[in-house]
């Protein structure tokens, strides 16, 4: 099962490297992964997407938990959260396929960054699913190139994870 | 004061007395702050992994934290499997590192290695210091993390140039981190709930492993056995935690268990796991383990133990020690007992079980058998010893025919299986004991991993007793071998080897090869009467000896493979084991 995990972990240099390398090391996987500082800037927040049984799960959250420098984990999927990820994609746009991107990227509330003779390259934000079925409703062969940051998340209304 | 004086400042505050290590480009200032100070002692071994081994066994054998001190490049890679050994093994430990000036750092410098990098899968935690601002609160913070929550080794990579650069030396008397905040009281409900269903346990077994001698518990494990009158099994890394002499103890369970701690761990209905981590080497897989029905009781200190391989009824997240008081003080307060009747038949169990004599051996007036002088070492040390070992058949023979009666007599590799680590270790046992017996039991493949130390134990007059059970095989591969590879012996003999009374007494020390049994007692007396030698014993024993019992991987516990005289049983087992409900 998907799970969305959410770290506070110290800012401090190779804090990173330890979490990746306890995903490596102990063979679980890691789908996406965000990581940035927050308003507090001695703390980070990580988002990590992965999957695995229950029993996995709680294993990666608690082994996380063991790492010196991380200073909580939750993780989203157990109770309302709400995600986004962000993605720039850049399509061809020519002829009559330069107005159907335009009606797509609509269609999906997506913002065009940057036009060209040739190319749109449109922003489009959402949970992942959503940015996967743009993949998946625009042609193939249109598409020159993607980047997408994984996902991010908070917990919704009052849940808050803090120091 | 200098980088170099602050940190040896530090180690003065912390109290250590020993630094094990090796000098090299990265460190020279640091051993020129050595140089200058008389408050703790810096023993020069001859390989950094023996550097670290020895900090292991001085930690192991005193309850303080070892120290090891090795410079940047090839210096700070040898470190690297001792460090491993200690992480699997739960040990209190800093490891001081050099580094390569910081302006040099990522440029591969002449023997830089990014240490951070490589020791971080194996490492509690690591510090790289860049600034001499930084030290003297790193050295706090590892001592801290080394010692508190589950215990580990702490690598401090420091930077040439922070050693030599200046600063007020301000050593911080606490430490507090807010995302490092290790238990130590367990949840009183969870208390109640172990204390309530140990009162119904009809089959109780108290397993006991090495969690329970880092936090010091075994008096409150031996409380805890008085009160139920609960039968205990040791983990390897458990031995002496409960005397090993004790009725109630039945000994170490596990792949070379002996029979009746396998088969009450088997049949058990309430197993209060105590410190010990259901390792693979000690359930085998837990779908065999978990075949017969029991309720489990899991008091550990590190979440992430409880549940990892087999599922918990009762997790009790906290220190042993402390666990245990409280379930103690519970069950005195509330009376709260097993039943004297069913308990008194699962012991009757338990003695028919016992009474096979599992570790019974076939004696040679021909050849020497390995377990024969494990049981005089421990006749004639009368189990007082400390004991090292390396890793094979020679451990699992210690293991089994020593009966350890206090925790941290037993110093091994449990969780690494280091080849190399007895001597060394060795070595660090004996300088925290001056005054007590250290042995070394090890075979004639493992001991040449670090054979070099022994030029060590002459520059510093250590006494060891090193006890060779020299089959000229890799015992335990050989074993292997002939139970799953048809007999071929793929690599696992040693020929050539050296004559080991010669390389002895090239060194400097005692060296005696026993060639016959009834040579084995006197030979063992007269090396434990050179109070001030070492000396070698070179015990040239039986080459097929196997270590039974066995339980091959994937099979359960109560599927020995078991010695000459219990086979029988092998091929009644399965039916003794269907009237066994009838017993209790």
């Amino acid at each position: 099962m998907r799970h969305i995990l959410s770290i506070l972990i110290e800012n401090e240099a190779g804090a990173l490297s330890r979490v990746v390398g306890l995903f490596s090391a102990r063979g679980y996987n890691i789908d996406s992964l965000t990581v940035s500082t927050t308003e507090d800037a001695t703390l980070s927040r990580m988002t990590i997407v992965t999957h695995g049984s229950d029993d996995v799960i709680e294993q990666i959250t608690k082994q996380l938990n063991k790492l010196i420098e991380v200073v909580k984990v939750i993780d989203l999927n157990e109770s309302d959260h709400v995600e986004r990820e962000l993605m720039l994609i850049k399509v061809r746009a020519t002829g009559k396929d330069r107005d159907e991107m335009k009606r797509m990227s609509d269609i999906f509330r997506g913002r065009i960054l940057d036009v060209t003779e040739k190319t749109y390259t449109i922003e489009l934000t959402g949970e992942s699913a959503k940015l996967d079925a743009f993949i998946g409703s625009v042609d193939r062969t249109l598409i020159l190139e993607t980047v997408r940051t994984g996902a991010s998340g908070i917990g919704r209304g009052e849940r808050i994870l803090k120091v | 004061m200098s980088g170099a004086e602050i940190l040896v400042r530090s180690l003065q505050e912390e109290g250590v007395e020993y630094v094990f290590g090796y000098p090299g480009g990265a460190v020279l200032e640091i051993y020129d702050a050595i140089f200058k100070q008389d408050q703790f002692k810096h023993v020069l071994v001859r390989h950094e992994q023996a550097a670290v081994h020895a900090a292991d066994g001085y930690s192991r054998s005193s309850r303080k934290v070892g120290v090891a001190l090795v410079t940047s490049g090839p210096g700070a890679t040898n470190a690297v499997t001792g460090i491993a050994t200690a992480y699997l093994d739960s040990i209190p430990m800093v490891v001081i590192s050099g580094q390569v000036p910081t302006a040099a750092i990522g440029l591969d410098a002449f023997q830089e290695v990014d240490m951070v990098g490589i020791t971080r899968p194996c490492v509690k935690h690591n510090i790289l210091v860049k600034d001499v601002r930084d030290l003297a609160s790193s050295i706090k913070k590892a001592f801290f993390i080394a010692t508190t929550g589950r215990p580990g080794p702490v690598v401090v990579d420091i930077a040439k140039d922070v050693t030599q650069a200046k600063t007020t030396f301000a050593y911080p008397q606490t430490m507090s981190m807010r995302s490092y905040n290790p238990p130590s009281k367990g949840h009183p409900g969870q208390i109640k709930k172990a204390v309530n269903l140990l009162g119904e346990a009809r089959r109780p077994v108290l397993y006991v492993g090495g969690g329970a001698v880092l936090a010091n518990a075994s008096e409150q494990v031996r409380e805890l056995a008085r009160m139920t009158g609960a039968p205990v099994v040791n983990t390897l890394m458990g031995l002496g935690a409960f005397p090993g002499d004790d009725r109630q103890n039945l000994g170490m369970l596990g792949m070379h268990g002996l029979y009746e701690a396998n088969m009450a761990t088997q049949n058990c209905d309430v197993l209060v796991a105590i410190g010990a981590r259901f390792d693979d080497r000690v359930i085998s897989v837990p779908q065999h383990f978990l075949s017969t029905p029991k309720k489990i009781i899991h008091i550990d200190i590190d979440p992430s133990s409880i549940a990892k391989r087999v599922k918990v009824d009762i997790p009790i997240v906290g220190n042993v020690r402390d666990v245990l008081d409280e379930m103690i003080g519970l069950m005195k307060q509330t009376g709260v007992m097993p039943p004297a009747e069913p308990l008194a038949a699962w012991w009757r169990q338990i003695e028919e079980w016992r009474r096979h004599d599992c570790l019974k051996f076939e004696w040679s007036d021909e050849v020497i058998k390995p377990q024969y002088v494990v049981q005089k070492l421990y006749e004639i040390t009368k189990g007082d010893a400390f004991v090292t070992s390396d890793v094979g058949q020679h451990q699992m023979f210690a293991a089994q025919y020593y009966k350890f009666k206090k925790p941290r007599q037993w110093i091994n590799s449990g969780g690494l299986g280091t080849m190399g680590f007895g001597l060394p270790s060795a070595m660090g046992v004996q300088l925290a004991n001056p005054y007590d017996t250290v042995a070394c039991i090890t075979g004639e493949a493992s001991i040449q991993m670090c054979i070099q130390e022994l030029s060590t134990c002459k520059q510093y007059h250590i006494p060891l007793k090193i006890i060779n059970l020299n089959n000229r095989y890799l015992g335990m591969v050989r074993q292997w071998q002939e139970f799953f590879y048809g007999n071929r012996y793929s690599e696992s003999y040693m020929d050539a080897l050296p004559d080991f009374v010669r390389l002895a007494e090239a060194y400097g020390h005692v060296g005696i090869r026993v060639e016959k049994p009834g040579d084995v007692e006197g030979a063992l007396r007269e090396a434990m009467s050179l109070k001030d030698r070492l000396v070698f014993l070179d015990f040239i024993t039986d080459q097929k000896e196997n270590v039974f019992p066995m339980v091959q991987n994937g099979k359960g516990l109560n599927q020995m493979d078991l010695p000459a005289h219990m086979r029988e049983l092998q091929l009644g087992q399965a039916s003794k084991e269907r009237d066994y409900g009838h017993l209790c």
